[in-house]
């Protein structure tokens, strides 16, 4: 009930409000609010290395804008990041930084696997001495978007799709933690 | 100077050179022996002043390698490539990191690829590639069964 006396429910929230007499309770389990808070607040780390950084760049910018859906500001340290962008080719001589990137990102972390690089070696690096052939070879990935670079659209929907992800406690890092707990 | 000027001057200093026209570059041939002096009189020269090095590389041409190097004068404004043909099988030509300093890191870079050897380089080192790295990555027939598949 809000102060005009409406029922209202927020849509996304999970979980019921109970009407009482002068208010309401919400019901709803502890998991899912604290999942529902940490999908809606996700910092991406600064991180590019090739041409996909210019695209996420621009859906950073004022024009898609992702911070619209709660990927607020990139942080230029990984111990303040959520999620990394794998945004392009991953080299033999990269992957070690990337793998002490992820590794120092606080838990709960996720990753993106922006574009064909990222996702396989890439339309162009693929056969080569240098190229890994593929993040997930490195390090664990939640969401894929394939293009070459994919459309701002595109990596925009990722996110959302990583937030869906993270709501329903279906990423990695969930999983892994879950078959923790419960054996 | 005009490229009809510059074949002339270049002729002069070398009998032995050749030319190649109808690039956007007029293109020189020296042979391995002679470029270091060649590369020498390019600099010193009053109305050459190639005091620019702007680009080093070199092709696998599968029998030859060839060593491209790009002038340019900062005074005059006139460009010229030097093309010198190398020896695949034992790759070797005169540094001109002393003539011209940005020689230094770009010939670093050739041999850490291509394994063409600069005589008289101060710190001739694998500058991309690790330390270890064994073979040359950018010859037509180097081959890593590891990374790549053969196409």
């Amino acid at each position: 009930m809000d102060v005009n006396g409406n029922n209202r429910e927020a849509k996304d929230f999970p979980g019921k409000i109970h009407e009482t007499p002068g208010g309401g309770i919400v019901l709803s389990k502890l998991d899912d609010v604290i999942n529902w808070a940490r999908s809606n607040s996700l910092w991406p780390l600064t991180f590019a290395t090739s041409c996909c950084g210019i695209e996420m760049m621009s859906v950073a910018s004022a024009k898609y804008d992702f911070s619209r859906f709660g990927f607020e500001v990139a942080r230029a340290t990984p111990r303040q990041a959520d999620v990394i962008i794998i945004a392009g080719t991953i080299v033999n001589k990269m992957a070690p930084v990337l793998r002490r990137l992820y590794d120092q990102m606080a838990d709960p972390k996720y990753v993106i696997a922006m574009g064909a690089c990222a996702i396989s070696g890439g339309p162009f690096f693929y056969n080569t001495y240098s190229v890994v052939k593929g993040a997930d070879h490195v390090i664990p990935v939640d969401v894929y978007i394939p293009g070459c670079p994919p459309r701002p659209e595109a990596l925009l929907h990722a996110l959302i799709t990583l937030q869906g992800k993270i709501k329903a406690g279906l990423t990695r890092e969930q999983i892994k933690e879950d078959s923790f707990l419960n054996p | 100077m005009t490229n009809e000027d510059l074949k002339n001057k270049f002729t002069e200093l070398l009998p032995a050179i050749s030319f190649e026209e109808g690039g956007e570059w007029l293109n020189l041939f020296v042979s391995p022996e002679e470029f270091k002096f060649f590369a020498g009189k390019l600099r010193e020269t009053p109305g050459l002043d190639f005091d620019y090095l702007f680009c080093l590389t070199n092709v696998d041409w599968k029998t030859h390698f060839t060593m491209v190097y790009h002038f340019t004068s900062t005074i005059h404004r006139h460009n010229i490539v030097v093309k010198v043909k190398l020896d695949r099988s034992n790759p070797e030509i005169e540094t001109v990191s002393d003539i011209w300093r940005t020689a230094e890191m770009l010939e670093r870079e050739v041999y850490d690829l291509f394994g063409v050897k600069f005589l008289h380089h101060p710190d001739l080192r694998r500058l991309i590639m690790p330390d270890d790295w064994e073979g040359w990555p950018l010859r037509k027939d180097y081959e890593d069964p590891v990374n790549m598949i053969r196409l």
